[in-house]
This record gives structure tokens, C-alpha cells and sequence, in this order.
């Protein structure tokens, strides 16, 4: 009853302006007023909401910039100078994550995610896979499997669907109605295919929300050629989960470049006279594992008060950005 | 010899555009190949050369001035057309090639023929257009269908003559500079020695002789040995109109080198480098994507260069590296909205800019089909609309113009209410004359100013 009053709300607040809705929205969440406060702690609330919401909008731009990188472009070489831009775009947001301590938080929120779901783990590496994709893929008529949705969709359920009841109550109506949808925002129509075992994931999860067990039974549309395929990768890769997850590992912030960020490019001429992308035609970094299941993750790790008020000037585009998220 | 009658820019009772031609289908659905991805009118103004997504290039032509409308400059009307560049695939790389003109460049002309330079992203041709309107007849040795005539037939000498007949202009490719670069070219620019050419993709700039298409000289390279740390590419170059052993190039990260090639052969260490600092105030997540320069065009007179990056158009002295002389803002009104500009991905589109013949005016585009024109005398701006409404024949182009504030004055645009698909991203202007071009996506639009 609690929960559906909250996505009321949510439906209300995505409609209207920004602060007017959250505001509204806040409020009725907490079922209190807020209104007789002390000035201080109203001050440093506002403060908190405003820095978390800049937070917000920098994460989310973190997640578009990767995203733009991450498609494919299956029949032309991608604009090289675009990429250069995006790539740097996303080392500032990073560096700058770094210096404020949100990097690590994302960091162990991934960690701790991945030791919640230990099974999950052999999906992410499917998907990681799949990205890699070689001889198996020839027979596919589809774009590669979209990393994002792949990754995300596993573990956001498992991990984060009794998070997400918890959280309801003071977590910004926006992160918990975006967890699921986030990465499928950012699809475009024609990569609409999934990896296969996110039908299984919806089958599992009886005690999911309808309405976004109907979301991801829509998304699973041609699944099931890849299946087979995936169970068989399943068993093999294994051994590359440590590399996949070893890498995430951020020691030293500043100096040394990301190594998932360095896999940016470092396709770009080797990757040409690579047989996998020979095969498969594709040109994006196919080794991008960590760093999507690190962004997919932190686009529902704990954040409170994240979509709170904001007096931030160019709301309005953030909430273009959350009308996609939770709209399509 | 420059022969204009420009007095000034910004409307007012001297001077003011007017539509004159547009050229291309009228359908709202727009054909990808038909896009217009280059504009360049030729040394004299004559000729105005178009190139397309389909790797077609549609030259027109200027009429003479006729006697009877003397108050109408002559239009333009189509000389040739031919398909340039095919699509082609890479075996490689398993990658098309796209067939998209990107640049076109007019030769000096030399002889009856005119000559100019094509390229998409990794070939460069040199085409040579030429025109028969006479044809001789009364051969001695073939008869009139072509066929040798039996020696022993021919009983008389006769003098062959030349008869007019239908015009018929030919494109041929004269020659074809291929398989020197590995990522797409973004330039080409005519030297003012007019026996070399230089071209530039996004890592390395190379020098060419017009006569030698199996080899070139690389002049510039910035590929870093550890493609990792690759975080500027180049996005434009040019060579200097006089000074035939200088050139400029521009990089990602707003900053132009100047190189001058009798320096050393492999110009990496620029002899100036110019750069304005940025303004920490206004410093964002989209900073760097917003400064990358789209084009850089050095002035008539050599002696300015002028810059466009996203939101604005600098005008540079050669002789001052830190910072330009002038900064004309094209569209200040999008810097609130990088974000969602970021989103569609046009913040990446590249605007080109031009100098009218008298380096007095600049005019580049925007988008809503606005382009805007800068007069760098009296500081006046404008801005136009290229569009179907604005079409009369000589009807006068009114001034457009977008609000910013909530109260929306009657005639103006709001910002949220432009049209962010019709993008005028080529635009050029005839050397010596007030007539100018301007490409919204598959049309022509000719414009030229109104004797009064």
C-alpha cells in the first residue's frame, strides 16, 4: 500500500517540474512536515540534497558518456574525436569521484554486491562474454547483447530487490523505480535483444513488482538461440571473473589511468586485425565488463537522498534524462 | 582584384539579404544520400561546387548577367554532376567505408578545364571538369559516323571545321590519392604553391604533390605510442593562402598549432600555438567537448585565422598566441543546455564558418536553419533563416531572433521550440561578391544582398 503510494507520487513528481514534485513528493513520503524544523538542520538538509543531486546528475552523465561509448557501431568506424571527447568526459567525472571518496563507494558497493550474489557472478561474466564474443556469434542476427541491460538486470534484482523495499521510504523515489530500468532507457530500438538469462531472472523472481516483471519479460524478446550458447560460455569463464573483477580494484586514484579506461582504446587499432571483431564486425571495446557492471551498479547503489530538491540550474534536463529512464 | 560593394551586415538601410535560389527535393522526407555534407564556391565565384552524403558533387554554374534584368546577379544553375565517391568496404577491418563527400576543394584554374579536389574519409580525388560546345567536322581520314575511310576512296583534301553544338561538360578523375591515411580525413587544403595539397585525418596531416599519388609526406603525426593516452585528435587544418610553407591545425582540446614546414620535416613542434585560457567560472563536465574547434579558416589576407567551436567563432591575429582578437558568440542560449545537447549527441556537430572576401564579415551556422553573419566593423550581428517560407524570389530575409528570458516577444523563438535536426553546418561565401551559400541539410539556399 506503501509502495504504491510512493510510485503514485513518483508518477506525479516525473510530470511536473523538478523541485515543485520532489518537494511534494518528499514530504508525502515522509508523512510528516517537515516545515517546523530548525533552520539548521533545514540549511544542512538543503545542503545535503543539493550536493547529493549534483552527485545525481554527474552520475548520470557518467552512465550516458559510457553508454555513448559502449554502442556498437556495427557498419562504420566510429567518430574517433567523439570518442576521444566522451573518454575524457568520462576520466574527469572519475577523477573528480575519486578525489570526493565516491569512487570507492561504488567500488565496494559493486564488492559487496558481488559477494551478495555469488551466482550472479557467472552471468556477468556471460555477459562479459558475450561482449567477446566469437565463433558463437556468427549465427547471431542481432547487435551484440547490450553490456548494460545485461549486467544490470541480474544482479539489480536479486541483490537489491529487498534493498529497494527498505530503501523505499527514504531513498528518492527516482532510484528505486530506476534500478530495474535504468540501462534499457539508453537502448535504442534495434538493440532491443537481451542475453537469455534474464527471462530465467524474471521467472525466479516471484515476489517482484508486476509491473517490472512485465518490463523485463518485454526487453527478453529473443533470447532463447543465445541460451544455449551462454550456458556453455557459463562454464568455461570461470577463471575470467577474477580478471573481470580484479581489475576493479582502485589503489592508487590519481596517477595511474583506470585500467578499464585504458581498454578503452586499447581496441582501437589492435582490435581491427582482432578475429573476434573481424567476425563479429563490431568496434566498440568488447572488454568492458567491469567498469559497465561497476556504472549499472552504481546507478542503484545506496545513495540517499538522491533525488531530493535541488537548486541546481539545469534540472530541467535532468529530468528530460529521468522521463527516459523511467518512461520507456 | 577584389571588386564588393559591402557596407555592412546588420540590416538597416544599406544593405540587406535577400533569397535569390534554392536547389534540392521539397519533400519532408529527406533522402540520407541527399544530405549536403560540403559547400565551396571556386576561385572566381563562378563555379559553387556541392557534395553529398552519396558521394555525389553537383557543380552549378553562374549565368552571365543578362541585359534585360540588370538588377538580378546571374543564378546558378547546374553545370555537372557525378558521383565522386562509392561506398566501400574494408576486408580488413570489416568496416564500410562511407562514400560521404567531406570536403571539396577548388584548383586554381589553369587552362579551359577546372579542377578541383574531393575527398571522403579515406580518398582524395582530383576531378577535372571540362566542356565541349564545338565539334569539328570534314575529317579526311574517318567519315562522319567515325569509321576509317578506305584509303584508296579518298580522292580530295579537305580542311576539317568546327561547328558549334550542345554543351557537354565531362568529369573525369584525373587522379586518385589513396591508402595514405588511417583514420578519417577531415581536411583538405589547397597550398598556395599550387603543385602541393595537404590532408588531414584525425591523428596525422600529410603533404602532397598534385602530379604523385603514390606516395606523401607526413608533416604532422600525433598518435601517441600507447593508444591509451590518446586524449586530443586533430579536427581541421589548413595551409596559409600565401606563405606556402605554412599551415595551421586545430585539435579537440581548442587549441590551434601553427607549423611552418621549413622548419623540420616532420612538424610535431609547432612554432606557435595558440590557446585561450579557459574561464574557471564557466568550467563544466562538457568544457572540453564544447571548445573543440570544427574549423579553423585563415583570412583572405593571411594575416587572421578564425575558429569555430561549439558555441562561438574566434577571430585570431597570427601574431598573438594567447588569445584571440575577437569572440562572436553564435548561440549562447545552448549553454544551458549542454546536457540534453550531450544527450542527442549534437553537441558533437561540427560548424563550419567563412570570411566574406573582404575578411570584413564571418557568417556560420546554427541550428532551427539560422545562420548567423558577424560584421567585425561596426560589431553587428544577425540572424537569418534558411527556409521554405523565406523563399519569394528577392524577397528580403528578416532577422530572426531566439529569447532566452520567459517573456517571449511576438516573432521570436524560444529556445525549447528550435528545431535541433535542421543544423546548418556548411555555409559559404563568394570571393568577391555578396552572394552567399548555405546548406540545410538536402537544400541549396543562395542568398545575395539587394542593390538598392
Amino acid at each position: 500500500m506503501r509502495y504504491s503510494y510512493q510510485r503514485r507520487t513518483c508518477a506525479i513528481a516525473r510530470a511536473k517540474m523538478f523541485p515543485k514534485g520532489t518537494k511534494r513528493k518528499f514530504s508525502d513520503s515522509r508523512e510528516e512536515p517537515v516545515a517546523g524544523g530548525e533552520d539548521v538542520n533545514q540549511s544542512s538538509l538543503a545542503a545535503v540534497r543539493m550536493l547529493s543531486s549534483y552527485s545525481l546528475q554527474r552520475q548520470s552523465l557518467l552512465d550516458m558518456s559510457l553508454i555513448k561509448l559502449q554502442l556498437c557501431h556495427m557498419l562504420v568506424e566510429p567518430n574517433l574525436c567523439r570518442s576521444v571527447l566522451i573518454a575524457n568526459t568520462v576520466r574527469q567525472i572519475q577523477e573528480e569521484m575519486t578525489q570526493d571518496g565516491t569512487w570507492q563507494i561504488m567500488t565496494q558497493a559493486l564488492s559487496a554486491a558481488n559477494a551478495a550474489a555469488q551466482c550472479s557472478a557467472d552471468r556477468l561474466v556471460a555477459t562479459e562474454v558475450l561482449c567477446r564474443q566469437t565463433e558463437a556469434a556468427q549465427g547471431e542476427q542481432v547487435p551484440k547483447p547490450f553490456p548494460v541491460v545485461g549486467s544490470e538486470g541480474c544482479p539489480a534484482e536479486e541483490v537489491l530487490e529487498e534493498e529497494e523495499e527498505a530503501a523505499a521510504a527514504e531513498v528518492g523515489m527516482t532510484m528505486s523505480t530506476v534500478s530495474p530500468q535504468a540501462p534499457t532507457s539508453y537502448l535504442p530500438g534495434t538493440f532491443g535483444m537481451d542475453p537469455c538469462w534474464e527471462e530465467e531472472e524474471t521467472g525466479e523472481d516471484d515476489d517482484d513488482d508486476d509491473e517490472e516483471e512485465e518490463e523485463d519479460s518485454e526487453e527478453c524478446g529473443s533470447g532463447s538461440e543465445g541460451e544455449e550458447r551462454e550456458r556453455d560460455s557459463l562454464v568455461e569463464d570461470t577463471r575470467t571473473a577474477e580478471q573481470v573483477f580484479g581489475t576493479f580494484e582502485i589503489k592508487n586514484p590519481a596517477p595511474s589511468p583506470d585500467p578499464a579506461l585504458e581498454e578503452l582504446f586499447s581496441d582501437v587499432d589492435a582490435s581491427y586485425y582482432d578475429l573476434d571483431t573481424v567476425l563479429t564486425g563490431m568496434q566498440s571495446v568488447p572488454k568492458m565488463g567491469p567498469y559497465d557492471l561497476l556504472e549499472s551498479l552504481s546507478s542503484h547503489g545506496p545513495s540517499p537522498l538522491s533525488s531530493s530538491t535541488s537548486c541546481r540550474s539545469d534540472l530541467n534536463e535532468l529530468d528530460h534524462i529521468m522521463e527516459i529512464i523511467v518512461g520507456s | 582584384m577584389l571588386k564588393y560593394t559591402f557596407k555592412g551586415v546588420g540590416g538597416g538601410n544599406d544593405f540587406q539579404w535577400c533569397f535569390s535560389q534554392v536547389k534540392g527535393a521539397i519533400d519532408e522526407d529527406v533522402a540520407e544520400a541527399d544530405i549536403i555534407s560540403t559547400v565551396e564556391f571556386n576561385y572566381s565565384g563562378e563555379l559553387l561546387a556541392t557534395g553529398d552524403k552519396g558521394g555525389r558533387v553537383v557543380i552549378f554554374q553562374r549565368e552571365q548577367e543578362s541585359k534585360n534584368r540588370p538588377h538580378s546577379r546571374g543564378e546558378y544553375n547546374v553545370y555537372s554532376t557525378f558521383q565522386s565517391h562509392e561506398p566501400e568496404f574494408d576486408y580488413l577491418k570489416s568496416l564500410e567505408i562511407e562514400e560521404k563527400i567531406n570536403k571539396i576543394r577548388w584548383l586554381p584554374q589553369q587552362n579551359a578545364a577546372h579542377s578541383l579536389l574531393s575527398t571522403n574519409d579515406k580518398t582524395i580525388k582530383l576531378w577535372k571538369i571540362s566542356q565541349r560546345d564545338k565539334r569539328a567536322e570534314g575529317y579526311n581520314l574517318k567519315d562522319e559516323d567515325g569509321r576509317l575511310r578506305d584509303p584508296f576512296r579518298i580522292t580530295s583534301l579537305r580542311v576539317p571545321v568546327l561547328l558549334p553544338m550542345d554543351r557537354m561538360v565531362e568529369a573525369s578523375p584525373r587522379r586518385i590519392f589513396a591508402n595514405a591515411h588511417t583514420y578519417h580525413i577531415n581536411s583538405i587544403s589547397v597550398n598556395s604553391d599550387h603543385e602541393t595539397y595537404l590532408s588531414a585525418d584525425d591523428l596525422r596531416v600529410n603533404l602532397w604533390h598534385l602530379e604523385i599519388t603514390d606516395r606523401s609526406f607526413n608533416i604532422v603525426d600525433i598518435k601517441p605510442a600507447n593508444m591509451e593516452e590518446l586524449t586530443e585528435v586533430i579536427t581541421a587544418a589548413e595551409c596559409h593562402p600565401h606563405q606556402c610553407n605554412v599551415f595551421v591545425y586545430s585539435s579537440s582540446k581548442g587549441t590551434i598549432r601553427l607549423c611552418d614546414m621549413r622548419a623540420a620535416a616532420l612538424c610535431d613542434r609547432q612554432s606557435k600555438f595558440f590557446e585561450e585560457p579557459e574561464d574557471p567560472s564557466s568550467r563544466s563536465f562538457f568544457s572540453e567537448i564544447i571548445s573543440s574547434i570544427s574549423d579553423v579558416k585563415f583570412s583572405h589576407s593571411g594575416r587572421y585565422m578564425m575558429t569555430r567551436d561549439y558555441l562561438s567563432v574566434k577571430v585570431w591575429d597570427l601574431n598573438m598566441e594567447n588569445r584571440p582578437v575577437e569572440t562572436y558568440q553564435v548561440h549562447e542560449y545552448l549553454r544551458s543546455k549542454l546536457c540534453s545537447l550531450y544527450e542527442n549527441d549534437c553537441i558533437f556537430d561540427k560548424f563550419e564558418c567563412c570570411w566574406n572576401g573582404a575578411d570584413s564579415a564571418i557568417m556560420t551556422g546554427s541550428y532551427n536553419n539560422f545562420f548567423r553573419m558577424f560584421d567585425r566593423n561596426t560589431r553587428r550581428d544577425v540572424t537569418l533563416e534558411a527556409s521554405r517560407e523565406n523563399s519569394k524570389p528577392r524577397a528580403i530575409l528578416k532577422a530572426r531572433k531566439v529569447s532566452t528570458g520567459g517573456k517571449r516577444k511576438k516573432d521570436e523563438i524560444s529556445v525549447d521550440s528550435l528545431d535541433f535536426n535542421k543544423k546548418i553546418l556548411h555555409t559559404a561565401w563568394h570571393p568577391k561578391e555578396n552572394v552567399i551559400a548555405v546548406a540545410a541539410t538536402n537544400n541549396l539556399y543562395i542568398f545575395q544582398d539587394k542593390i538598392n
